[in-house]
């Protein structure tokens, strides 16, 4: 009896160990095998779509979620990528000597000296992560190192979300302006219009994901992420602990910036446009709602806010058009002033109130910002 | 405590599953119709789909919402005679939202899932190169219902509206004919007003005219009084206005408080229609000059009837416009061409379309089936106080569309 | 020189704009740690609220607007504070997401209630036109508005400095705690302040009427420089918010007469970010020993 109820035990044990790695392969599976096989081209193209927002969003889980900093700017990190990436397709089309369309109707004669070495791919692709990693750990030294947080953290990277824009625009022969650079027909050998091609680039951006998922979670979980999380919850204590918060915080914002940047150069091929539309205040301010909707505290609510949240958008603005921004604001709302933890943490915050209601000594409602996540992710 | 943060774990990676799931399926009903093959309209039944995709949220719906209005309701005016070749038309209406990869989304929804025969869509510039490709990969038609910048020609696109020499260049007669030299570029930063500009500087150039300055805002600006004192310093005998948006109520508004008047220095416009005008008020813009190929007071039983049709299914108070009259001729133009071609298939039509003509609110309009532009009369005419525009001033006839400008001399090599 | 000259009055017109947008949130922002995002649609509030005065008050409805703008705008920004913001005292960031939310459904509201194109309001025929001496140029509606930022700026300052509620209300930015317990209700303090804060927006979305759009969308055309004005002025302080706003519209006025609009936005934005490495808090601090 005794040693059935260990086997039954260790049993159970396992399952909760191995439940997660489980959980991981088969939401794996369930990208990488079902949906390209149940799904409709044009459907697995918007999935594609998602998953790129559910890169961006990994790095505004680490950012704000573990490290307190909440990023209203990230639309200029995915900008960076995503141009990186586009003016490669751009120059990879126009062949050899040639100017890219936009170039032409803009009036513009010779290639700009910043585009010509897009020409190579490897330069475009480590560009992908350079330029916004680069720019975030200088913006991260700066802003960090002279004690900038909260609130002013925020409105800085918004000012210069906006900012960004409006030189992007204004450089038309160099960026393309409102228009930003669309009409790729190839992506690396990949025809864009080819069916099969497309899947193979779903399959890749899935991949990606789940990588920097995997990769992510190695971060949090490292002696780098506690110390994050503890910048997070006091800051003051870490520095008097002898460690300086300011590195942490701008390692942790350039990781961020890469992943946005990553997911802005995939959104080129898949989507087929970049635009200064999709960087601004606004689509910025997007990305963290939908972290904030799918559960800011875990990775994986990150990424479930993500794509739940763009797909709500589509279906939704298929039927009602002007009742989306009445929903969004309430869903924000709602989930600000009632399920901070997200879409993700319901279950927990229901379980509490049921113990709660039990009369166990559960934790009532935690203050968000003083929420210990431990590892757990 | 280990096992609980365990379990919340697991929790969370199950919510993930189920949504991805969830996604799957909710996806997966349009499966079968859509995995057949990536276009082709559906014309089985006894009704035809087509496409309305304009912005109706965000900053664009002001504009484009009157556009799918108008387009609807010749949809409603054709059925109520008895549709195209048999069949009834069925819109399908999509939301761009103002925002340009919404506009190749949901070009690419209506063509695979509701196997739409033709598009009628778009407002700006940036919505419709982003649905080019679309548009272009899958083989299908769209017909955009605005003036722009012309150096475009796709096979698959049809232009309603007005190109740059049937607008801008009639708008630099005009103001050549009155005798102004010294013109001032103020225009919204994007790309219809850049390339407009440029074409300007050729004309002045080659027509004895002065470009006394040129500037540019970002769009949505709405802080104009050094733009304004720059020009007030210019001293020009005219500015070309192509502005957009909310940033002209802000120009005009800032303008009339330095006194300058209309008949002293006019402010030529052409993106600023009936609508538009109602947002700024005719009190700011009376007297000043637009240039575009139709206004609600232009002559003739079938802009009668247009008018009137308009004013009875959205509102006797409501106007209508330049773009709004484009996007109801679109679907009448598509019928013809269909009708001729016998065929709702994009090929047919596109072999079919040159030279179907139809009697439209602003005359004889006629597609040249080389650019797939129409031929359209320009119009200039002169903001009222009652916020009416009034004509003064035609071309002698529908000009030739020549989105490139390879007619005019003057403009080689832009 | 002349341009010098001309452009000094543009650029103070620009900096009363600043001013009155922001000033607001000085008070929200400053003394309670609200990121009221919200913020701009108070602006829009008060720009509808002289538009629907106008078909009985005409051409004056803009003067008669702004007290009714004032109570329109405090009102909603009192049941924003009692219904929501309540609960999120400590927790800026999220009250920066919360109001982002409320601001998008007032958007909305606005778009359903008066349409999404923009609606006009007819200025008084007085504030039509401007003056000129020698080259320089000043509209009247210009000067409305900075004479209105003047008088907003000196009521506001004999507020805090001369009136009961005003001292309490310095008490309570200046230490929260110490003012309890000395018995200040703070609890009251903080929606005195709010709707004084957004009341003030809805006096400068009255102004805004005579200069720019009025449409669902006016808000969003000022909340990122106001912010940027508070931020660079110092949290809480009028003075200087006053400072901020009239350096930023000098600088603006000034880059964009000799370049472009485009470059003078990006250049303002620069020098911000660049100014709070040197003074992270902006251009006054308020001193206290606190430490975060």
């Amino acid at each position: 009896m005794r040693r059935l109820r260990e086997a039954a035990d260790a049993v159970a044990s396992a399952a909760v160990r191995w439940r997660g790695p489980v959980v991981f392969v088969a939401v794996a599976l369930l990208l990488l095998v079902a949906a390209p096989a149940a799904l409709s081209p044009f459907r697995l193209e918007l999935l594609a779509k998602y998953l790129c927002f559910a890169i961006a969003a990994l790095g505004i889980g680490l950012a704000w979620g573990k490290g307190g900093m909440l990023t209203l700017g990230q639309g200029v990190f995915f900008g960076l990528g995503g141009y990186a990436m586009a003016m490669h397709l751009k120059l990879a089309e126009a062949g050899p000597g040639q100017l890219p369309d936009f170039m032409v109707w803009s009036g513009v004669e010779t290639l700009p000296a910043v585009w010509e070495p897009f020409r190579q791919p490897w330069f475009a692709l480590l560009m992908v992560v350079v330029l916004p990693g680069v720019t975030a750990f200088l913006l991260g030294l700066l802003v960090f190192g002279r004690r900038v947080r909260g609130a002013y953290f925020a409105i800085l990277t918004q000012a210069l979300a906006a900012a960004f824009v409006i030189w992007l625009v204004g450089q038309q022969g160099l960026t393309g302006g409102t228009n930003g650079l669309t009409n790729f027909t190839s992506f690396f050998g990949l025809d864009l219009a080819d069916e099969n091609d497309q899947r193979v680039l779903y399959s890749v951006v899935a991949v990606v994901l789940g990588l920097l998922y995997l990769a992510f979670r190695q971060v949090v979980a490292s002696r780098f992420g506690r110390l994050l999380v503890a910048v997070r919850d006091g800051e003051d204590r870490v520095r008097f602990l002898g460690y300086d918060p300011a590195l942490v915080k701008t390692v942790a914002f350039t990781l961020s910036a890469i992943s946005a940047g990553i997911a802005g150069a995939l959104f080129v091929p898949v989507v087929g446009i970049i635009s200064p539309a999709l960087l601004g205040v606004v689509p910025s301010l997007e990305f963290v709602f939908a972290v904030a909707v799918g559960g800011r505290y875990t990775l994986a609510g990150a990424v479930l806010g993500a794509v739940l949240l763009n797909y709500g958008k589509t279906t939704f603005s298929e039927h009602y058009a002007n009742g989306w921004l009445y929903l969004q604001g309430t869903l924000f709302i709602a989930v600000m002033a009632y399920a901070p933890k997200g879409v993700i943490g319901v279950a927990g915050q229901v379980r509490d109130f049921v113990a709660a209601r039990r009369g166990r000594a559960a934790p009532a409602v935690v203050p968000p910002a003083r929420v210990e996540e431990g590892a757990a992710a | 405590m280990r096992k609980i943060s365990l379990g919340r774990r697991t929790a969370r990676l199950a919510a993930v599953s189920l949504a991805v799931l969830l996604a799957g399926t909710g996806c997966a009903s349009d499966k079968s119709t859509a995995k057949t093959g990536s276009a082709g309209a559906d014309t089985s039944g006894d009704t035809v789909k087509v496409g309305v995709l304009h912005s109706l949220s965000g900053t664009m719906a002001i504009s484009e919402v009157t556009v799918k209005n108008s387009v609807l309701l010749a949809i409603d005016e054709i059925n109520a005679k008895g549709g195209v070749l048999g069949k009834k038309i069925q819109p399908v209406v999509e939301d761009g939202a103002s925002d340009w990869p919404t506009f190749a989304e949901k070009a690419q929804k209506l063509i695979s899932n509701d196997k739409v025969a033709v598009t009628f869509g778009g407002w700006t510039s940036a919505s419709r190169k982003a649905m080019l490709p679309v548009f272009e990969k899958n083989k299908q038609l769209l017909f955009y219902p605005v003036q722009y910048e012309g150096l475009e020609s796709s096979p698959y696109i049809f232009y309603t509206g007005a190109t740059t020499n049937q607008q801008i260049v009639p708008g630099l007669d005009y103001l050549k004919a009155q005798g102004k030299k010294k013109i001032f570029l103020v225009g919204s930063d994007y790309v219809f007003p850049r390339t407009a500009n440029k074409i300007i500087k050729k004309y002045a150039e080659a027509n004895g005219m002065q470009i006394v300055g040129e500037e540019y805002t970002p769009l949505g600006h709405t802080e104009y009084s050094t733009v304004i004192n720059k020009v007030a310093d210019a001293k020009p005998d005219a500015v070309f206005n192509t502005l957009n948006g909310d940033s002209n109520v802000a120009f005009f508004k800032q303008l009339r408080g330095t006194g300058i008047k209309a008949a002293d220095m006019p402010v030529l416009s052409v993106s600023i229609a009936e609508e538009e005008v109602r947002g700024i008020g005719a009190d700011y813009l009376a007297g000043q000059p637009v240039a575009w190929n139709y206004y609600q007071t232009t002559e003739g039983p079938r802009n009668t009837e247009f008018v009137a049709a308009y004013k009875a299914k959205y509102g006797a108070d409501k106007v209508t416009s330049d773009p709004m009259e484009a996007g109801y001729n679109s679907v009448y133009l598509w019928k013809a061409a269909v009708e001729k071609a016998n065929s709702f298939k994009p090929d047919d039509v596109k072999k079919a379309c040159d030279g179907v003509s139809i009697d439209a609110p602003e005359g004889k309009v006629t597609i040249d089936g080389a650019t797939q532009h129409v031929y359209k009369t320009a119009r200039i005419g002169v903001v009222q106080p009652d916020g009416l525009i009034k004509e003064v001033w035609a071309s002698p006839g529908p000009i030739k569309p020549d989105p490139y400008l390879k007619e005019y001399p003057w403009a080689q090599g832009l | 020189m002349n341009a010098f000259l001309n452009q000094l009055p543009i650029g103070l017109s620009i900096g009363a704009v600043l001013l009155l947008v922001a000033l607001g949130l000085t008070f929200t922002f400053g003394q309670m740690g609200v990121v009221n995002m919200a913020h701009g649609e108070f602006l829009m509030a008060g720009a509808y609220t002289a538009y629907m005065l106008q078909s009985w008050a005409g051409r004056q409805a803009v003067l008669v607007a702004l007290p009714v703008a004032f109570f329109v705008a405090g009102l909603m920004g009192l049941v924003l504070e009692r219904t929501l913001i309540r609960r999120f005292y400590g927790r800026p960031l999220d009250t920066l997401l919360l109001t982002w939310g409320v601001s998008l459904i007032l958007q909305q509201v606005a778009r359903d209630l008066f349409g999404a194109p923009n609606v006009q309001v007819k200025a008084p025929t007085w504030l039509v036109g401007g003056a000129e001496w020698s080259g320089i140029r000043m509209p009247y509606a210009r000067m409305f508005i900075l004479a209105l930022a003047v008088v907003c700026v000196v009521a506001i300052w004999f507020y805090l400095a001369r009136t009961k509620q005003g001292r309490r209300m310095q008490a309570v930015m200046q230490n929260r705690e110490l003012a309890a317990c000395s018995g200040i209700a703070t609890s009251r303090v903080d929606q005195r302040t709010f709707f004084i804060g957004s009341g003030l927006a809805g006096v400068a979305g009255v102004g805004l009427t005579l200069i720019g759009p009025v449409g669902p969308a006016l808000g969003t055309y000022y909340i990122v420089d106001a912010f940027l004005v508070v931020v660079a002025g110092g949290l809480g302080q009028l003075r200087g918010a006053v400072l901020a706003a009239f350096v930023l519209g000098l600088l603006n006025s000034y880059v964009e007469y000799w370049s472009d609009a485009s470059l003078a936005k990006v250049v303002v934005f620069a020098v911000i970010i660049g100014f709070l490495q040197i003074r992270p808090q902006g251009l006054f601090v308020l001193r206290s020993r606190k430490l975060t």
